[in-house]
């Protein structure tokens, strides 16, 4: 018997009868972090880091049946030992170590390595055996150090103010548009925020986040209120009606999967740029090898090429299908489908 | 380079006309007469000659980036264009470089008689002192041409606003045989004497009607004709040479011996404009004949023979040597039959016209085009000056329906460009008794939002991968339209369809209900 086995509920942990991240309803869930496709509707208990409480609990409207944990705090169930560990992603955004009779297992959830100014910066974990996402396994895929993508877009909104533009750059709504709010220049303009962005960025203010001030996008507002500023939106907000207010206006995306020229243009989009809150090639491979894991087992994303990369390096590694994300298509067309969208 | 990258990076950060054109200009306005002659050649796909291939591209970068070769076309895969996977995967230059867009074209040139060692050497040299923008730039310039979103005409208005010359003469300066090898910017884009006698008209090309017939009003102001099948095309007779232009802008005088006579025929300073028909027996033959005939490198005696071509006349841009572009169609057709009707030659026909009184009798007349091999029907206003490029007004096909049938898709790949990453290329089966047979590929005719819940059904019902083909469970049928279908013996559903696209999807339709190959044959029968 596996210390954890990958089932079609989700990730389990028979020793302990609890699931990580599961996807459908379980008695017992351990939750990496709130993005839907990680924290699901439906399951008895819930356990997730202290951060993290907040937003799963009003996304998911729970009240009685969460319980929280200290990042570094073990939680002993049935014996074997759980903690949460900082994966770098979002605000309250965890991987979770499991340990049961001296062997070791780390679930990554989703992480990124590089200190975004929000989440609790990612630490890695040493373990027997690592269970990692690869989103962005490919080695297409590299990032620039954020300051430079915060620079490119600072200078784009200073731009389109000259030309009399309206700046509305898309993100996912938890943990992107915070992470933008964090990292761009609110000296240049006023920022507005779209009604999904604004409800998460109000619970995260009040986990003591501090991010410039912001105003909420309402109907009764007109064009001349926006001149000059920057309106953050999801994803899904391209292409609706939403948009028409703004006009003239520059639109930017902020995702990982901007780096391709394909994806781009695919999205009509002004601007592409590349932020993602997940690793890098770098990235998942500096990753993998601080945990000094033997055996490595690679979840969504590019997970078959990823695996056959970690095996060539002399890692046993496995690519195995779960359902966060699905497969990379459908995150490439963030936006068209939100619960997908998130951790793009 | 920086300039040119530049330009680039504005043209592909954009996607509005009036921005693409001030991104142009500006580019213009600052570019030395070398740099800009180059940036209007390689905008309208007169890239240098390829002098190294591109799997031999892709092994160095592979080889310089530390990556497995496998690893690299998976990359490639996903990326859906070499020059850009190319870009990402190196690492990052180690100089800067502030060359000219010419210096770097001659770079790329004078790796031609270099053996394949030395290219090796220059590349990796080259790869290591550009940015990343530049380096995409410069791999593009060694692998293919750019699409920037930049059409001929986009350009060309650009053009006539940086050198203040009219839109139409600036187009029709840049047709043609020029390159920038041996032309110059003042010369080709500024003077008014024309060197090259080949130069052809920019072709005016027909939009689709949209509307019902009767939307353009009185029939008696317009004149009909069948549209045909074949290859759009310019003849030009001047100084006793011949010259025959595709509408590719491509010369392709050798291709078509039959037009010699064509000298015998036409005077000089006579331009035509028509179609490349095969034609035999007073009648067109089926396209996918000539194009058994475009192909070959060498013109057979039994091919000349099996496919004659010839050519048919529906305008004319040029007599005596004098440009009558902006006389009237109804006087171009007058003096044209003149030229034609002279003399009888089987090369050479004029595109009768179809007789009407009545947008309705036109009606009948277009339900019967393909007793006459034709795909419908060329409505051209009788006052209309000849114009260029596609412009909406005075030229209109109305082509016949299309024929359609049912299919299950079987196999899919993702696309390139803007299409990449995403699985958009289908290969489509229909039943030949127990079996479903793959008989055409289908890219287009999907909205955006289709091909996306296709793309994400299409990543749940894999059964198997080979590199970027994926078979799928045969489960989706779509609605197939093409215009015409032939016997084919490199298929081996036996048949080759004529510009087959998606028409819809049938979501209410089971694969049970795709059609058969046997209903394809029978319109293989019923048409040809």
């Amino acid at each position: 018997m596996s210390l954890l086995e990958f089932t079609g509920n989700g990730i389990y942990c028979p020793a302990a009868g609890v699931y990580l991240d599961p996807w459908k309803p379980v008695p017992k869930a351990l939750i990496s972090h709130g993005h839907s496709d990680h924290a699901s509707f439906g399951h008895g208990s819930y356990l997730c880091t202290t951060s993290a409480a907040p937003v799963i609990k009003h996304r998911l409207n729970l009240s009685g049946n969460i319980q929280t944990a200290d990042y570094n705090k073990p939680v002993s169930i049935n014996g074997v030992e759980f903690s949460f560990h900082p994966a770098g992603h979002i605000p309250g955004s965890a991987q979770i170590r499991v340990a049961y009779k001296g062997e070791v297992w780390v679930f990554s959830g989703d992480y990124k390595l590089e200190n975004d100014g929000i989440s609790e910066p990612f630490e890695p974990q040493k373990c027997n055996v690592f269970i990692t996402e690869s989103t962005f396994g490919l080695p297409v895929y590299k990032w620039k150090p954020q300051r430079e993508v915060f620079d490119d877009i600072n200078q784009w909104w200073r731009k389109n103010q000259a030309a009399g533009k309206v700046t509305i750059l898309a993100g996912y709504a938890l943990g992107k548009s915070q992470r933008i709010l964090r990292n761009v220049d609110p000296s240049i303009g006023k920022i507005f925020v779209h009604g999904a962005v604004d409800s998460l960025t109000q619970l995260l203010r009040n986990q003591h986040l501090e991010l410039p001030s912001t105003t909420y996008v309402t109907s009764e507002m007109k064009k001349k209120d926006f001149e000059g500023a920057l309106v953050l939106c999801p994803p899904s907000a391209i292409g609706s009606l939403w948009l028409r207010k703004f006009d003239p206006y520059s639109l930017g995306i902020a995702s990982g999967w901007m780096g391709l020229r394909g994806a781009r243009r695919r999205r009509g989009a002004d601007r592409g740029f590349v932020l993602s809150d997940h690793a890098d090639w770098t990235g998942l491979n500096n990753a993998v090898k601080a945990t000094e894991a033997a055996k490595v087992f690679v979840t969504h994303g590019y997970s078959d090429i990823f695996a056959r990369w970690l095996s060539d390096q002399g890692i046993e590694a496995k690519a195995v299908k779960t359902q966060f994300e699905g497969e990379l298509g459908e995150i490439a067309e963030s936006g068209i489908d939100e619960s997908k969208a998130e951790a793009a | 380079m920086n300039e040119f990258a530049l330009l680039f990076t504005n043209l592909d950060q954009t996607t509005k006309t009036l921005d693409k054109i001030d991104a142009l200009v500006e580019y213009f306005e600052s570019a030395s007469d070398r740099d800009k002659l180059w940036a209007i050649a390689i905008l309208s796909h007169r890239r240098p000659r390829r002098t190294v291939s591109a799997s031999l591209l892709g092994a160095w970068a592979s080889e310089l980036s530390g990556l497995p070769m496998w690893l690299f076309e998976e990359s490639y895969h996903v990326v859906g264009d070499l020059a850009e996977t190319i870009t990402l995967v190196l690492p990052p230059s180690s100089e800067k470089s502030d060359e000219t867009l010419t210096y770097w074209i001659e770079f790329i040139r004078a790796l031609e008689p270099l053996d394949v060692e030395a290219k090796k050497n220059r590349i990796l040299e080259a790869w290591l002192r550009l940015e990343p923008t530049e380096r995409f730039v410069f791999n593009k310039l060694i692998t293919g041409s750019f699409r920037v979103g930049v059409s001929q005409s986009l350009m060309v208005k650009a053009l006539a606003k940086h050198a203040r010359v009219k839109e139409n003469i600036i187009a029709h300066r840049l047709m043609g045989n020029w390159s920038p090898i041996d032309d110059s910017y003042d010369h080709l884009i500024l003077s008014e004497e024309i060197r090259d006698t080949s130069r052809p008209y920019p072709f005016y090309l027909a939009y689709a009607l949209d509307e019902e017939v009767e939307s353009l009003g009185d029939p008696q102001e317009w004149q009909a004709e069948w549209k045909w099948d074949g290859i759009r095309g310019q003849v030009i007779v001047r100084d006793r040479n011949l010259f025959v232009w595709s509408r590719g802008e491509e010369l392709v005088t050798d291709k078509y011996p039959e037009y010699r006579i064509f000298l015998d025929l036409l005077e000089d300073g006579t331009v035509l404009d028509g179609e490349i028909l095969p034609f035999s027996n007073n009648q067109p033959l089926p396209f996918s004949l000539l194009q058994t005939r475009i192909g070959r490198k060498k013109l057979t005696q039994k091919i000349l023979h099996e496919v004659p071509v010839a050519f048919i006349a529906y305008d004319i841009l040029e007599y005596n040597g004098i440009d009558i572009r902006e006389s009237k169609l109804s006087e171009r057709r007058n003096r044209l039959e003149e030229i034609c009707m002279r003399q009888e030659a089987t090369a050479l026909k004029i595109s009768p016209l179809v007789a009407f009184d009545s947008w309705q009798g036109l009606r009948q007349e277009r339900s019967r085009a393909r007793e006459f091999f034709s795909e419908g029907i060329m409505l051209k206003r009788k006052d209309s000056i000849y114009r260029d490029g596609r412009r909406r007004g005075d030229w209109w096909k109305w082509k016949i329906d299309p024929f359609t049938v049912d299919a299950v898709m079987i196999y899919a790949m993702s696309g390139h460009g803007r299409r990449a990453n995403l699985y958009t290329d289908y290969t489509f089966a229909v039943w030949n008794g127990e079996q479903l047979v793959p008989f055409t590929k289908a890219y287009s005719g999907l909205t955006d939002d289709e091909i996306r819940e296709v793309d994400r059904w299409i990543r749940q019902n894999t059964i198997e991968k080979f590199g970027p083909v994926r078979s799928v469970k045969p489960e989706l049928v779509f609605e197939i339209a093409f215009e015409g279908i032939a016997k084919s013996t490199r298929h081996k559903s036996g048949i080759a369809l004529r510009f087959p696209r998606i028409n819809r999807w049938r979501k209410d339709k089971a694969i049970r209900e795709a059609n058969t190959l046997d209903d394809l044959k029978t319109l293989l029968h019923a048409n040809f």
